[in-house]
């Protein structure tokens, strides 16, 4: 089989397809699969774990729509900010879904995740749900953040996600002070603070990650290499780009970031090590197929060719579609078909983040403060507005 | 005395009701706590809360704290040190943060032997790197803890002013209300001793237009111990000003816990003839200049006005209906000070009740200089506020 040559190894236990599976559904099953990641781990000062995957049928199938889910609402924006409904900065994640997805899998919702501003995804993957995204990306009050925050502040409590941070690294501090509460809360969960190649020179994340080592927080530094700081590639920004070694005394892990069940060894690695010995920084080495963002055509700092190279040899959804139809887990039809709800689904959740009114005008005034003052400022003619006194 | 003759428990200041009786001048207002029955809607745990903390007449020599226990002589950083305690005892989550606080026992040992009683997950000597342990003390608060971040200059919190801004004072904006900040900022700033010019810095022009933060200044040991206390219960952030200058003046505080509203601002001594509103370490160069003025026949209103984030409007406002002449004395720089933000929020709110242009004293735009008579020169002195009262009030 075409197939078996991707793969090094076959579970014994799993006979080879034959032509009567066609008419059964797709796989759910949760019996466990052994695959091997696509590269082997580099490590800096730590074992690095085992090349061999444990997942299943189920999960596969699951990374598979996740991910697809997250592509299409990805591209779903792409198409909603050129017609204007999506306004300001949008930074899009196609191409990186298995980082979100693999991390997701590895922990749980006690865990918690912090990123930047590319953060559609990581929203989706920690249960956000596409309307109450697509309405925040076009600041309609259903969004997650009530229409007050937009692309680059989604935030998910309830689900441990904090964020949704525009400006470049200032997260990762915030992520170590998570990974402090846990650790003074005596929670036994981890921090997984997402920053780019670009936010790795950033001063703040080697302060952050001195006061993480020093005082054993179970911070994982979880740098996503997509190897372009906007416009700059990572050779030219960082006299060293091998992020996984930069933490110095802190353990690395470098990870084939489009391979979701590597990412998903690594996370699972690195949240063992950091609850129980202190900072760890894993490098996904990922890619984005956009531009920075939608302000950024992205191929005048690259050639289409790498583009659509990558694309070619490395995208993570097909790496997934090419194990399923592996290990038969469903048909080329049934896939297809899965892609095309998923496209119905984005589309109708679309439809009703449209319907959501924009915020009223009141709520400029709600949420400055937790406890507000009841004071409304107003502007300097007096027409529209007034302050009014308590 | 501990028992107040007004029979109103409701705030005073932002929220409340305007009270009925005129504030008297010529009656002796003692340093009163007036504490509230349980249940109070000011206090977060329903406990004893003083409201209305009012200063004693600059003429009476020692304020007697209207405590029924008599109260306890302090120092400011003591006091600072008392509300520390208090709260971190009360509240398990409350965590303090900075250079030198722990073992050291803190460089104006506001924290002193806090490390021995509370540990060192409680009590942590950070490295010198403002701008993550900021960041870190916001993350932590943004999941649940309520940590205290000192810097050890305020200063020195300009490498946070990132942090400050962008996180602590508008993550609850941007989430759309999920998360609360309940940090509490603190350090000495203003201009000591020949410090030099990079230690002698007056933040609270900076951080004032931050939306999302709340800010007050402290000055005496009293409300020193209330207004940190109150800080902490907040839920908002908030930045509190001290002076390294006052660290060591002594008052009697009470024995009984006692809380400051945050939003209140201070009535050192009732006048009639002009309001002079002042906060941190100006409100002493205030009321000296009080005593010459008073000397040679003014009457002058002194206010603290200790929020410098929102101003407490309704005080201020009241006392300029009253006296209808101001002055603002700050320790700020002329330019983009709190003085010039609240000269613009006095004119745009009370225009009509002014006779006189609203005067406001600042210090000079330049870098602090070290030599002393520079230093001195670069802060308002008793004797300009003196001239500028008799310059209003022609």
């Amino acid at each position: 089989m075409a197939a078996a040559a991707l793969l090094r190894r076959l579970p014994a236990s799993r006979a080879p397809a034959t032509a009567f599976m066609a008419a059964r559904p797709i796989s759910d099953s949760t019996a466990s699969l052994t695959i091997e990641t696509s590269v082997p781990f580099t490590a800096h000062l730590v074992d690095p774990p085992s090349r061999d995957v444990t997942t299943s049928p189920a999960e596969l199938m699951t990374f598979f729509r996740d991910m697809s889910v997250m592509r299409r609402m990805e591209i779903a924006a792409d198409s909603l900010y050129k017609a204007k409904l999506i306004r300001g900065f949008c930074h899009l994640y196609d191409g990186q879904e298995a980082v979100a997805v693999g991390m997701e899998a590895a922990i749980t919702r006690n865990d918690s995740i912090i990123t930047a501003y590319r953060d559609h995804c990581i929203y989706l993957a920690r249960g956000g749900d596409l309307v109450s995204a697509f309405a925040e990306l076009m600041g309609r009050e259903a969004g997650c953040s009530r229409g007050k925050g937009g692309s680059m502040h989604f935030y998910k409590k309830d689900a441990n996600f904090y964020g949704g941070h525009g400006i470049v690294g200032a997260q990762v501090p915030l992520g170590c002070g998570l990974a402090f509460a846990q650790k003074y809360k005596k929670e036994d969960t981890a921090t997984f603070a997402l920053y780019g190649d670009g936010a790795a020179n950033q001063g703040q994340l080697f302060e952050a990650l001195n006061i993480s080592a020093l005082w054993k927080l179970p911070a994982i530094l979880v740098c996503e290499n997509n190897h372009y700081g906007m416009g700059t590639a990572e050779w030219r920004a960082a006299k060293s780009p091998a992020y996984y070694k930069r933490g110095d005394y802190v353990p690395g892990l470098k990870v084939d970031g489009m391979d979701v069940l590597a990412v998903k060894q690594a996370c699972k690695f690195a949240k063992d090590h950091a609850v129980a010995n202190g900072p760890i920084v894993l490098e996904m080495d990922t890619y984005r197929y956009h531009g920075h963002s939608m302000s950024d055509p992205g191929s005048t700092y690259r050639t289409r060719d790498e583009i659509s190279g990558v694309r070619q040899e490395r995208d993570p959804i097909e790496r997934v579609r090419k194990l399923i139809y592996a290990y038969d887990l469903a048909t080329a039809a049934e896939l297809k078909d899965m892609e095309k709800e998923i496209r119905k689904d984005v589309d109708a959740a679309i439809a009703k983040a449209k319907e959501s009114s924009m915020p009223d005008t009141s709520e400029l005034f709600t949420n400055v403060y937790k406890k507000g003052f009841g004071v409304e400022s107003f502007g300097p003619d007096r027409k529209e507005m007034r302050a009014t006194l308590p | 005395m501990a028992t107040a003759a007004s029979s109103s428990t409701t705030l005073r200041g932002v929220g409340a009701v305007a009270s009925a009786k005129p504030r008297s001048a010529a009656a002796p207002v003692a340093r009163s706590a007036r504490v509230a029955a349980k249940g109070s809607a000011g206090s977060a745990r329903g406990r004893l809360v003083a409201r209305n903390a009012v200063a004693a007449k600059a003429d009476e020599a020692t304020a007697a704290a209207g405590s029924k226990s008599g109260g306890h002589e302090v120092l400011m950083f003591e006091a600072l040190r008392e509300a520390l305690i208090e709260e971190m005892k009360l509240d398990p989550t409350v965590c303090v943060m900075g250079e030198d606080v722990g073992h050291y026992g803190g460089s104006y040992k506001v924290t002193k032997g806090l490390s021995d009683m509370f540990g060192d997950l409680r009590v942590l000597d950070t490295p010198i790197a403002e701008n993550s342990f900021t960041g870190m003390g916001v993350g932590a608060a943004m999941k649940g803890l309520r940590p205290v971040v000192e810097g050890m200059n305020m200063g020195f919190l300009l490498l946070a002013y990132n942090q400050i801004s962008n996180n602590c004072g508008m993550l609850h904006y941007t989430s759309g209300g999920q998360f609360k900040i309940p940090v509490v900022i603190r350090g000495p700033g203003g201009v000591g001793r020949q410090l030099g010019a990079e230690h002698s810095q007056r933040l609270e022009s900076y951080f004032q237009s931050i939306p999302g933060l709340q800010m007050v200044a402290c000055s005496t040991p009293y409300n020193a111990k209330g207004l940190f206390k109150a800080a902490i219960r907040s839920e908002n952030p908030v930045v509190l000003f001290e002076h390294v200058l006052l660290y060591n003046l002594k008052e009697k505080i009470p024995d009984e816990e006692y809380i400051c509203c945050l939003e209140e601002a201070e009535m050192v001594r009732p006048g009639e003839h002009v309001t002079i509103l002042t906060y941190s370490r100006m409100r002493y160069h205030v009321m000296q200049a009080a005593k010459t003025l008073v000397n040679k026949g003014y009457d002058p209103e002194v206010i603290d006005i200790r929020s410098l984030k929102p101003f407490d409007l309704h005080t201020i406002g009241n006392s300029i209906k009253k006296t209808h002449r101001v002055l603002i004395v700050e320790e700020c720089m002329r330019t983009g000070g709190i003085g010039a933000s609240l000269r613009s929020a006095i004119i745009d709110n009370f225009w009509d009740y002014l006779d006189a242009p609203v005067m406001c004293l600042s210090s000079q735009d330049v870098p602090t200089p070290y030599a002393a008579t520079l230093e001195d020169a670069t802060v308002v002195q008793p004797a300009q506020i003196v001239a500028a009262v008799e310059q209003i009030c022609q």
